[in-house]
């Protein structure tokens, strides 16, 4: 039975926008689900710069962006708002009465009467390699790109690729879980935490696994299930190994995904938007923050809270039209809670 | 007042366009190249955390080394060149004057 959840204002993006939104709706008594394909909320600033200082929020000289995410956290607490965390938002459809249906990844149904896209530069994918055959051997024929459950590569011979800390912790996990583990990487050292380069290193010398430097996987072999790969070095010799799973291990890179194929205006891999409410060219979904394109865009997270607020009002009118809004001020009303 | 440079960005084999960038703002060539419309994504504004400005310099003036955080990123990428580097930590002074750079492709 699938996972139906209803609500007023569906969020695309838990990143910093995203999460303002939730207090923006708040205020207007708005409910709130956020969906993000990153398991944590924070958007970059959780995934790529916790510790990294921010000097431009409003109030804060200086404030790191793992501590403006749990600010933001604590301010949308009162609002209660809902969220699903590790699952994309694959397609939506907008039902007759001007309502939306979104559908997760993971079978996740939302029905909300406004979407609102705050999906920063899209979501994070693996970074692919170069190689013939790739593609034909993803989705569970034998290329992995992360690794979800260690327990399925049990007993199996592993080709993993790539020099960063991913590669090598996998590496040294994996020794003990898979029959034959083979860490192939371009280079010739390491420049990952020197105690898993150090571990990688015992691991080779102890013959429990492999390690292929100055090397890349240039082709995957195999008849609907993958077989074997090429190993070529940087001389130009090359090998034939047989496994059962390749593992290129090169981080994460964001792209816009199915975002692009929902039939909204898109400029430069960013969705158009209308700067009165920062409404797209579909009538009750908006786009803010770092998704978004228009003259003038800064892609800056003050502006993206900026838009939260004018979207806010947009969606509102959008959901209520008979409504009349008068605007309040937080200092005069507090900030309710729902 | 410094003078401005000029930067060369080759968009196509044997196909360079030219960019005049001041040297008094403190700017690095990833914040040029954007601000020149370049297709550049700079998840990490300039952090060096995420590659998306990784170049390749083709010519020009010798560069300073790269420091750990740019080599460690580098590391991760599946394909660099021996010219490769981070736009975001090429900091536009005097001294890069006449450097020939190529835009990697998206996710290299």
């Amino acid at each position: 039975m699938p996972n139906t959840i209803s609500t007023d204002i569906c969020i695309i993006g838990a990143g910093p926008v995203g999460l303002f939104a939730v207090f923006e709706a708040g205020l207007l008594k708005l409910r709130c689900h956020v969906v993000d394909a990153l398991p944590q909320p924070g958007g970059q600033l959780s995934e790529i710069y916790p510790k990294k200082p921010i000097y431009d929020i409003p109030g804060f000289p200086e404030i790191l962006a793992g501590d403006l995410v749990d600010n933001l956290m604590k301010q949308i607490k009162p609002f209660h708002p809902t969220f699903t965390l590790g699952e994309r938002v694959e397609r939506f459809a907008k039902l007759d009465d001007g309502s939306f249906q979104l559908f997760t990844t993971d079978g996740t149904e939302i029905h909300c009467k406004a979407v609102a896209i705050a999906g920063g530069l899209g979501s994070f994918e693996p970074r692919k390699p170069a190689v013939e055959n790739l593609e034909n051997f993803e989705g569970g024929k034998g290329v992995h790109y992360m690794v979800r459950d260690p327990e399925s590569f049990r007993d199996k011979k592993i080709v993993i690729a790539g020099g960063g800390d991913s590669a090598l912790d996998w590496t040294n996990f994996l020794a003990n879980v898979a029959s034959d583990v083979t860490l192939v990487h371009r280079g010739t050292t390491f420049r990952g935490a020197a105690d898993s380069a150090e571990k990688v290193q015992k691991l080779h010398e102890s013959g429990k696994i492999r390690l292929v430097l100055s090397s890349n996987v240039t082709h995957l072999h195999g008849n609907g299930t993958l077989k074997e790969v090429t190993i070529t070095g940087n001389d130009g010799k090359a090998e034939t190994v047989p496994l059962d799973c390749f593992i290129p291990l090169f981080g994460l890179t964001p792209k816009l995904g199915p975002i692009g194929e929902w039939g909204l205006e898109i400029e430069n891999d960013a969705v158009k938007v209308n700067t009165l409410d920062y409404s797209t060219s579909l009538p009750g979904v908006f786009a803010i923050g770092d998704i978004n394109t228009y003259p003038g865009k800064l892609k800056l997270i003050l502006c993206g809270f900026h838009e939260a607020a004018l979207m806010c009002q947009g969606a509102f009118k959008y959901i209520f039209p008979d409504k009349k809004y008068t605007l309040k001020y937080t200092t005069v009303n507090g900030a309710p809670s729902m | 007042m410094e003078e401005d440079i000029r930067i060369y960005v080759e968009e196509a084999p044997g196909q360079r366009r030219e960019i005049i960038a001041p040297t008094d703002m403190g700017l690095s060539l990833m914040e040029v190249l954007k601000a020149d419309g370049y297709d550049i994504q700079a998840t990490c504004g300039g952090m060096a955390l995420c590659a998306t400005c990784h170049v390749e310099v083709l010519a020009g003036p010798a560069l300073p080394e790269p420091q750990d955080a740019e080599l460690d990123m580098l590391e991760t990428l599946p394909v660099v060149h021996e010219g490769s580097r981070l736009s975001c930590q090429i900091r536009l002074t005097p001294c890069v004057d006449g450097l020939v750079v190529r835009l990697a492709p998206t996710g290299a």
